[in-house]
């Protein structure tokens, strides 16, 4: 008889559909607000300046939401090549080559998730912050032009060692100067007290958020980096709420629960990886299951903390702001990333660290310079690479990746 | 000494080739068979195998336990468990060659590199990347253009007096030089010679090596004369097993071996 599949149990977390419903709530808020007229809506990057526009009255749409739905839906593989046909490489960002793919050929995941939603919402104002990478400006420039609406934002700092008061003073002083265009766009002066109560409500958030992936240090943890691509949802379009806030306190009830109760999100959770890079959006599912089937559980990452802003400071709004987008893993130097990543092997008690080397998001992966070597030598942390793309499903072979997961975890089995 | 009517069965399904080895107690090698995969992986491995326990003498009952491997590895009907390429040419490797060892496999459609430690452990793989280049199907994919058998591939190179260097690494690209080679008129067992040695030069890039090295796989079955150019090009002596091919399935037998006695 040939070898028979093993089958998987992965728990689902109940408090998923209230993460879901908020999800839901935003994108119709959105729909509302554009049929309506009632609020301006501002299109930001995912660690763009969000507070100061939630401090305007915007309502705050990200784009990169909604590539990453592309990619899960896996619409966005057919989308990307009507961008690559108009000038966008299929080498660049495939978040910006879907959503434009999509734009241009006048479709939206939205539609199919929420009844009644027909297109992303126009925006009245895009803002970005070249803290991820250029490709964000390039992308947003693109819509600037199709909606004929302003474009602003900030240009940050790249391979930041010790975030200096330098770096500070530059970045506070571009979020100052964003005040004047975008009051003209709000139709409103721009209120200081609302903007703070914003800071707060992300702060809290964010604070939240850190808690809801501590709980991954647990034995067995609780969670997967598999379910925080999606749980951190409100952490990315939310922040700044309220609503976020109460989503990611019963999150982490639930999950302060299966602590308490050792109850791991997989059955036999024997090793317990560290996954470096973006998701592969098309692959949550099968990547989860391969995981767990070998006894695997991804618990932590890099990614899901990139929304994590310690710094926020409601007393001192703008040069928290300032700090807390760069101090950022992504904005940072090897060597800070080195010793981050080194602190969650510790924290989380890993056992192997998973690279994915994203064909089109150089900026989001670090298997290129010698990181993994590096670490490796360091630490003793066996280390595998894969090759994929955050979207682009034509840059990997699901065969090639399942042969070196399974490898990688008999090699870990093996020397135990 | 084990018993001898006993026997353990291997399977390497392989993109490109399909193998089988049987080994007996004492781990000897006592039938095997290469097959192309074809598209009917099972039926390729039914057939592998019945070709093996020919070549053993063997019924089929005999076979105590086996191990499938390779891209295949969950097709074979006849499997009782499954393990990497990556495990199995590890073990297959480090019994003919038992200390610390990198091996470095050139399969038909992927390059392993897997590096040992002196107890063979696995310290770390690589498999090269998405592209042929440096693999069989690349060499596979050259013998079409240049319109010569695979086969013949192994004698053109050794006969070369002025290798042509070829600067792609892309298989594509790679193509487009060998035209423009030809259009300039040069000799074709320098071109081919050139391709052995892009080869080589994709797997030096892959990763570093330690003292011993192992080389594996079909292409340098059948293409010998390329561990002739690794030496040169690794400065060292390279080891190479009796049935370079056959170290996948061969590890796999003993896999099945193992699990037996566990």
């Amino acid at each position: 008889m040939a070898v028979e599949e093993k089958k998987v149990t992965i728990r689902r977390l109940k408090t998923a559909k209230d993460l879901g419903k908020f999800m839901a709530d935003y994108y119709y808020e959105l729909d509302d607000a554009v049929k309506s007229g009632k609020n301006k809506i501002a299109w930001c990057t995912s660690v763009g300046p969000a507070e100061i526009l939630r401090g305007m009255g915007f309502l705050v749409y990200f784009p990169e939401t909604h590539s990453a739905m592309l990619g899960t839906t896996r619409m966005a593989t057919d989308l990307i090549p009507a961008a690559n046909a108009i000038g966008y490489s299929p080498e660049i960002c495939s978040y910006l080559t879907a959503d434009i793919g999509a734009f241009i050929q006048g479709k939206t995941p939205l539609s199919k998730a929420f009844p009644g939603i027909e297109s992303v919402p126009k925006p009245d104002v895009l803002v970005y912050n070249t803290n991820q990478c250029r490709d964000v400006q390039d992308w947003f420039a693109y819509y600037a032009d199709k909606f004929n609406v302003p474009l602003v934002g900030v240009n940050s700092y790249r391979s930041v060692g010790e975030v200096t008061p330098s770096h500070t003073a530059s970045i506070k002083m571009q979020l100052e100067n964003m005040i004047e265009p975008l009051e003209k766009v709000a139709g409103r002066k721009f209120d200081m007290a609302v903007f703070k109560e914003a800071v707060r409500l992300s702060k809290e958030c964010s604070d939240l958020w850190e808690r809801v992936l501590a709980t991954g240090s647990a034995k067995p943890a609780p969670l997967s980096f598999f379910d925080g691509t999606t749980l951190m949802g409100p952490a990315v379009v939310g922040r700044g709420t309220e609503a976020a806030i109460d989503c990611y306190n019963l999150l982490l009830e639930e999950l302060e629960e299966r602590v308490s109760a050792k109850i791991g999100v997989i059955d036999d959770e024997k090793f317990r990886l560290y996954w470096e890079g973006m998701p592969v959006w098309g692959r949550l599912s099968a990547h989860s299951k391969l995981f767990a089937g070998l006894g695997a559980n991804v618990i932590a990452s890099t990614y899901c903390s990139s929304w994590i802003f310690s710094a926020l400071d409601p007393e001192d709004p703008f040069e928290s702001m300032a700090r807390a987008y760069t101090e950022l893993f992504i904005v940072r130097d090897d060597d800070h990333k080195e010793k981050y990543i080194k602190e969650k092997i510790d924290f989380f008690k890993i056992d192997g660290i998973v690279y994915h080397n994203a064909r089109t998001c150089p900026n989001n992966t670090n298997c290129l310079y010698g990181m993994p070597q590096r670490i490796e030598n360091e630490t003793g942390i066996p280390s595998l690479i894969i090759d994929g793309d955050l979207n682009d499903l034509r840059c990997l072979s699901d065969e090639q990746t399942k042969t070196n997961v399974e490898a990688f975890i008999e090699q870990l089995e093996e020397n135990r | 000494m084990g018993d001898p009517l006993t026997l353990f069965a291997g399977i390497d399904v392989g993109a490109s080739r399909t193998k089988v080895a049987l080994i007996d107690s004492n781990k000897r090698l006592t039938g095997y068979a290469v097959e192309k995969s074809g598209v009917d992986f099972s039926k390729t491995a039914e057939r592998c195998l019945k070709i093996s326990l020919n070549m053993a003498d063997a019924e089929k009952e005999r076979i105590k336990y086996a191990v499938s491997s390779g891209y295949g590895r969950k097709n074979v009907p006849y499997s009782n468990e499954t393990k990497t390429e990556i495990a199995c040419h590890a073990k297959g490797c480090f019994h003919f060659f038992p200390e610390a060892i990198t091996i470095v496999d050139i399969g038909g459609q992927d390059n392993k590199i897997i590096k040992l430690d002196d107890k063979g452990h696995r310290i770390s793989f690589k498999m090269n990347r998405k592209c042929a280049a440096g693999t069989g199907a690349f060499l596979e994919e050259m013998s079409a253009r240049l319109d010569i058998p695979l086969e013949d591939l192994n004698d053109l190179a050794a006969i070369s007096t002025n290798m042509v260097k070829l600067g792609s690494y892309c298989t594509v690209f790679s193509g487009t030089e060998v035209l423009e080679n030809i259009r300039n008129g040069k000799r074709i067992e320098d071109i081919v010679k050139g391709l052995f040695y892009s080869v080589i030069k994709r797997i030096v890039e892959m990763d570093s090596f330690s003292d011993k090295v192992v080389f594996t796989g079909g292409v340098v079955e059948h293409n010998p004369y390329m561990i002739e150019m690794a030496k040169e090009i690794f400065n060292k002596d390279i080891l190479v097993p009796e049935h370079p091919q056959l170290t996948g399935a061969f590890g796999a037998a003993i896999y099945a071996m193992e699990s037996v006695k566990a």
